[in-house]
């Protein structure tokens, strides 16, 4: 049986004026897999997923969709679909009639109702659905649009930020919908700020910074690249817990004006191997101090994404920082 | 490596969506705004509810053209409605619609979903631009079928005194009524496409919405001046006006036919460089809406090119010359205006019926005074019309003061003697009616030569 990939991507270069977008870029993803790609503000993501769905043309290097060489902007085959910078409804219409004129645009004809009908369902809209877009949340715009795409049956489906506004329902929905479609042999190529989201959903993950690819593969190998990690210690003594942290071979207490990620409250931070830590925590319950809490201050793949990207070493790390909250 | 299975090589290549879809779906979002259905609305029932109540009254809306017979018959009424239509209305419902249709996307922020759905720039334009251009085709079909509807109703179908004072008969008058607004398609067409090109060059700025109002608002300021009749005829706006030339006897061709063209000639090169810009716009880019000083020049240019090449032409094609309002002109109008009604005054007041041939009418029209020149608009024209009465050696003279517009159109005001033009009622058997003869508008075609007559 031959075989095509959804998305082949070899040293695509796009460029804004003197900005250069993405350079290099390398990409591969193929059916059934969802693939994230994430990075800091300004890294090229949009630009990526722009180039995905045919907004534009890189100006070097190649790019197959499909299977299909893209030659020129708006030439992706049809199987494409997903949105960008949010999903771009109208709010003058309700929910379904915007579904309705949508699929009707698209060719859709008979069966047009209870195709619309599937997949408000899907996306567990169909109670709503009626209602004006205006009323709509930020989060039930979002599978409304995810259910817009769903529309075209695509095979390939780029997705920028889809949890961007949804409650954890809304989600679940989604998670469930991508879940299925990528079962189903459909490539799904998403964009997010949220870490768990893509531990959640995807299985390989490109990771951009300043237009580069710094990191491509499965989510179990990015965990892999962060490194050491920081973790913080609740406990019933935190000056004595400070002062065993320090003596404890391998063990640096992390001092609280480092500028690193830091949780809230008055917890112990500390960054050593998970040998030293677990050393430490041998000598807190010897020392008679009540530990409550040893975790991670940043998730594994959080932390290898601000290794990756240089930005565990600032303080500005808005959206991370943010989303965690 | 996983891989998605190709069932027979590539994927199939990308097609863009039929423009029937788009302009089926964008004709779905326009009539879908509340601003847009209740402009619709009022476009259907305002006019014939207008008609109908004020033919019921007896002060009529005389400064309008044609609103001074709005109680003798009701196609009066709908050509009262096309004549205010044609002053700012028109123009401003179609700033609603086409100078909306592209800065919408703007605003919603769904240009690059409409991209990625419909896959052609060419192709959304095409559906934007007919759908607009449906919904003011609508607009446009209501405001003349409720004005025909109210009048009828309320007065009836019933002969219509022209701008030369010739009675048409119903029929004549439903056929020119139905040409009147035929006429102005062309106009409001070439309105719609500067708001399609406002739309375009300003993007999400509201001010794109305004593009079309402000237009005809500054071409109605000018044409209040006594410009050159070429520079008149070149302007988008002559077509609004042309359309009276159809009520006289015969029609007034000329100025209809160059409005007719010049505004196609607004309408495709403003639609052309609509799209051309549309088409240069960077998508990709969310900042850039498309507005800016380049745009902006891109459409000015253009047009004021086209007006300046249509005074070229219409200067070399035509015999107009001056403001086109000469002394023989006015003369000759309101000779043949009174004939006409004269007659129709006979009629009325039960007398021997004469011919406009018999009446022998001539006119002698001075402006101001001797220290003015006999040419140009204004309200102090008087004139003296001198009339035959058939086996009679008497010559009837009587007065009018004429306010004459710039744009050919005059009021001509009875000064007497008062058993002519002095009342506006007479007695008729029927009982009182309105004197004809004591208050009449009148039109002069600017582009006629004075040498015929």
């Amino acid at each position: 049986m031959a075989t095509t990939p959804a998305v082949r991507a070899r040293g695509i270069t796009k460029n804004f004026g003197d900005v250069i977008a993405l350079d290099g870029v390398e990409l591969d993803v193929d059916a059934g897999q969802v693939h994230g790609v994430v990075g800091p503000n300004g890294a090229g993501k949009t630009t990526l997923l722009g180039l995905l769905l045919g907004l534009a043309v890189p100006d070097e290097g190649t790019l197959e969709i499909l299977g299909t060489s893209m030659r020129g902007a708006l030439a992706v085959p049809d199987g494409v679909a997903g949105f960008l910078d949010g999903p771009g409804l109208y709010p003058s219409l309700s929910g379904r009639q915007n579904l309705r004129a949508l699929a009707a645009l698209r060719g859709h004809g008979q069966g047009r109702d209870q195709e619309v009908d599937g997949v408000l369902a899907e996306v567990g809209l169909t109670d709503v659905a009626d209602g004006r877009l205006r009323g709509f949340s930020l989060g039930m715009r979002q599978r409304l649009g995810l259910a817009a795409a769903l529309l075209t049956r695509p095979r390939l489906l780029v997705l920028d930020e889809p949890s961007n506004g949804l409650d954890p329902a809304g989600k679940r929905h989604v998670h469930r919908v991508l879940g299925r479609l990528a079962t189903e042999g459909t490539a799904v190529v998403m964009s997010s700020h949220r870490m768990d989201d893509l531990a959640a959903l995807c299985t390989e993950v490109t990771i951009l910074a300043v237009g580069q690819v710094v990191f491509s593969g499965p989510v179990g190998k990015l965990a892999a690249e962060s490194g050491e990690l920081d973790y913080r210690i609740q406990c019933s003594d935190q000056v004595r817990a400070s002062a065993v942290a320090s003596a404890t071979p391998g063990v640096r207490v992390v001092p609280p004006d480092s500028g690193s990620l830091r949780p809230p409250g008055d917890a112990v931070v500390v960054r050593g191997p998970v040998p030293a830590l677990d050393e430490l925590i041998a000598r807190l319950v010897g020392a008679g101090i009540a530990v409550r809490e040893l975790a991670p201050v940043v998730s594994p793949l959080e932390a290898a994404f601000l290794t990756l990207t240089g930005l565990a070493d600032q303080s500005e790390c808005g959206d991370l920082e943010e989303d965690r909250r | 490596m996983t891989a998605v299975a190709a069932e027979s090589g590539e994927a199939a290549a990308a097609r863009p969506v039929p423009v029937l879809h788009g302009y089926r779906f964008e004709l779905t979002k326009l009539l879908a705004q509340w601003r847009v259905r209740l402009v619709l609305l009022a476009c259907w029932l305002a006019p014939g509810l207008f008609v109908a109540v004020v033919s019921q009254q007896s002060s009529l809306p005389t400064d309008t053209v044609f609103g001074r017979w709005m109680l003798a018959t009701g196609w009066a009424g709908s050509l009262v409605v096309l004549g205010f239509c044609c002053s700012w209305a028109l123009p401003l419902l179609v700033s609603l619609v086409a100078g909306d249709v592209f800065a919408v996307e703007d605003r919603l922020g769904t240009w690059r979903h409409l991209l990625i759905a419909v896959r052609s720039p060419q192709r959304i334009f095409l559906a934007k631009a007919l759908a607009s251009c449906t919904v003011i085709l609508v607009m446009l079909v209501g405001l003349a079928v409720s004005g025909i509807v109210g009048g009828l109703t309320a007065v009836g179908n019933h002969q219509l005194a022209g701008l030369d004072g010739h009675l048409l008969t119903p029929g004549d008058t439903a056929r020119a009524v139905l040409l009147a607004w035929l006429c102005v398609l062309a106009p409001t067409f070439a309105f719609a496409a500067v708001g399609l090109l406002g739309s375009v060059v300003l993007g999400r700025s509201p001010m794109g919405l305004l593009v079309p109002a402000v237009l005809a608002l500054t071409l109605d300021l000018a044409a209040m001046l006594p410009l050159p009749a070429v520079v008149r005829f070149a302007l988008p706006t002559n077509a609004f006006l042309a359309w009276r030339g159809l009520f006289t006897d015969p029609a007034q061709r000329g100025p209809i036919l160059i409005g007719i063209v010049v505004s196609l000639v607004w309408a495709a090169v403003a639609t052309t460089l609509a799209y051309v810009l549309f088409l240069k716009r960077d998508f990709t880019d969310l900042a850039n809406d498309g507005a800016g000083r380049r745009g902006l020049l891109g459409a000015v240019v253009p047009l004021i090119a086209v007006l300046g090449v249509g005074v070229l032409i219409v200067s070399v094609a035509t015999p107009a010359s001056g403001t086109g309002v000469e002394r023989a002109k006015l003369e000759r109008s309101l000779a043949t205006s009174y004939a006409h009604l004269y007659r129709l005054q006979a009629t009325e007041l039960n007398r021997p019926d004469v011919t406009e041939k018999q009446l022998r009418t001539s006119a002698a029209c001075d402006k101001g005074g001797s220290l003015v020149e006999d040419r140009g608009p204004g309200n102090d024209w008087r004139c003296v019309v001198s009339w035959h009465i058939p086996g009679s050696a008497v010559t009837g003279q009587a007065s009018y003061q004429l306010d004459v517009t710039a744009d050919g159109r005059y009021v001509a005001d009875g000064d007497g003697p008062k058993e002519v033009n002095g009342y506006f009622q007479v007695h008729t058997p029927q009982g009182d009616a309105p004197n004809p003869l004591w208050q009449f508008d009148g039109n002069v075609d600017l582009l006629a030569d004075t040498s015929k007559g």
